[in-house]
């Protein structure tokens, strides 16, 4: 199976662009291709996006559908094939090039928390502080003011080892919170909690996301966590990765977990849970006939 | 009863148990004191030994040709561990004569470099360098190319520079493996001196072995065995307290009774 006869295969995606001038975040015409021991995968192609100053916006997706290509992209670490991304008027890549001034507005937690095991919570938090030469009674403060936003005082002394899952996320969030981005990147930050730390998390995440006044962009491959927290819910459907559908969600912000009973946040989980089926169905039919 | 107290209430259990054993294979099988000598005897011989003529300059050449042969493995090891972990097509080009100088049985090279360097010192320091310079040579590759993915992709969208990439990234997370290396290659440098000295030389507790064994006094050679375990257990002890000191956030330093909590 060669390159080309996938890209023939799939109806294009959904255009998820802005009207000129709305979007804080400009996605245009981005692709990956990546090239794995003599194969070539295309990770995401032709997809636009715009994302709105303050928009918390969720990318869902199964995995492999190109999700954390996307984020990674957004946030400088990956470079696109094709297609530019521009934060707040500045081009992000150019060629090889990164223009590490539109990072500094941004924040990013991972998937892991990625704490650095040889520093205090304190200074795990200043971190992106010091790196950025912030002198030190200032960063400890930032540091205690962090731990509180996100529910560690008392905290600040201890190891990431004496910490359990939930809380080295809470750190992490706090590091990625330290510089005040305007733009906080999330890749399926909770992934690895229990359930009942997970919705908790999500409830303080808006909260933190509306004290911030953050711009958020958040992966997840958990229909309901991504309908719960979005202002828009972007489908993302793989081989090649694309947008597959855009959805609204207008409820206000924050939102308690009574929300999910709504039949407003029932409909859009159901019909996104459709589509993910059907994308399933056509992926299996797909990987039988290559097969 | 906490954990912490076991290791110390063990050691004496098993010194007890090591002396009584060591006085009934005396009394059953009526071993010759030039055999085995009693355990009260290797007190005297220690004592005797401690202020025999010459002794503490015994104890600074093998000291100095240890410490000096391992500065130098450190230095060699770290300088070229990390040339050799960030460069993989030089570790892999380089891979065959490092398992080939590795495999070789170095200590049947010492007569080699006796002849080649003399009975003091330079053989000897060159000795205990080869021996400890693997271990560490072997762990800094490891541990330069151990820095998480994670880690750097943090660094790495924080537009760190190069230095503060080494300086909070690179540096602390290859300690470990640094210092894991130092404790295997301190425990190498004292054999190398020993049998150095052992092989051909004219002082140091090597060399006292060789005198004592000649002489046959067997207490005064079971007195040299309980220096030299002392001595190498000293620089032990030196390396682990330099790795609390230094990595005192790494699992390795750390009680198991507080890292399981």
């Amino acid at each position: 199976m060669s390159a080309d006869t996938t890209e023939r295969r799939f109806t294009p995606g959904v255009s998820g662009a802005l009207p000129d001038g709305q979007a804080e975040i400009d996605i245009r015409g981005v692709s990956k291709r990546f090239t794995a021991r003599g194969r070539e995968t295309l990770a995401l192609t032709e997809i636009d996006l715009g994302i709105r100053k303050q928009e918390f916006l969720t990318l869902l997706g199964q995995s492999g559908c190109g999700k954390t290509t996307l984020l990674r992209i957004l946030a400088g670490l990956t470079q696109p094939t094709t297609g530019e991304v521009t934060i707040a008027g500045r081009r992000l890549w150019r060629g090889d090039h990164r223009d590490d001034d539109a990072l500094r507005k941004m924040g990013l937690v991972f998937q892991d928390a990625n704490l650095f095991p040889w520093y205090s919570v304190e200074d795990n938090i200043g971190l992106p502080l010091q790196l950025r030469k912030v002198d030190k009674r200032e960063r400890l403060r930032r540091a205690h003011e962090l731990s509180e936003l996100v529910g560690l005082q008392g905290f600040e002394k201890a190891l990431p080892r004496e910490l359990s899952g939930g809380m080295r996320q809470r750190v992490a969030i706090a590091r990625a919170l330290s510089y005040r981005p305007e733009i906080l990147l999330m890749d399926e930050p909770f992934g690895a909690l229990d359930a009942m730390t997970r919705d908790k998390m999500n409830m303080e995440l808006q909260r933190i996301a509306q004290t911030t006044g953050a711009t958020v962009v958040f992966v997840t491959h958990s229909i309901a966590e991504a309908v719960f927290l979005a202002d828009r819910v972007v489908l993302l459907s793989a081989r090649p990765g694309r947008i597959r559908s855009v959805t609204e969600v207008d409820a206000a912000h924050p939102r308690s977990l009574e929300f999910t009973a709504e039949s407003g946040f029932q409909d859009k989980v159901l019909e996104l849970r459709r589509q993910l089926t059907e994308d399933e169905e056509r992926l299996s039919r797909q990987g039988a006939i290559s097969e | 009863m906490s954990n912490r107290y076991i290791p110390w209430i063990s050691t004496a259990v098993a010194v007890v148990v090591m002396i009584v054993i060591w006085k009934l294979v005396i009394a059953i099988f009526n071993v010759s004191p030039f055999v085995l000598p009693q355990p009260e005897d290797v007190i005297t011989g220690v004592k005797d030994l401690v202020n025999s003529k010459g002794f503490w300059t015994d104890v600074r050449v093998t000291l100095t040709e240890t410490l000096v042969g391992f500065a130098i493995a450190l230095a060699l090891g770290l300088g070229l561990g990390i040339i050799l972990g960030r460069v993989v097509w030089l570790e892999q080009a380089m891979r065959p004569v490092i398992v080939a100088s590795q495999v070789v049985p170095k200590v049947a090279l010492i007569p080699l470099f006796i002849i080649w360097f003399g009975f003091g010192m330079t053989s000897k320091i060159i000795i205990v360098a080869l021996l400890s310079f693997f271990p560490i040579l072997l762990n800094v590759i490891l541990g330069v190319r151990s820095v998480d993915a994670g880690h750097r992709d943090v660094m790495r969208s924080l537009n760190s520079t190069r230095w503060q990439t080494f300086r909070r990234l690179e540096y602390p997370s290859t300690l470990p493996y640094v210092l894991a290396g130092m404790e295997v290659g301190i425990v190498f440098a004292v054999v190398g001196a020993v049998v150095g000295e052992y092989l051909g030389g004219d002082q140091g507790l090597g060399y006292r072995i060789v005198t004592s064994l000649n002489n046959l006094e067997a207490e005064t050679l079971f007195a040299v065995i309980l220096v030299l375990t002392l001595f190498g257990f000293l620089l032990y002890l030196a390396v682990v307290a330099l790795k609390r000191f230094l990595i005192p956030w790494h699992d390795s330093t750390i009680d198991s009774t507080r890292a399981s909590t």
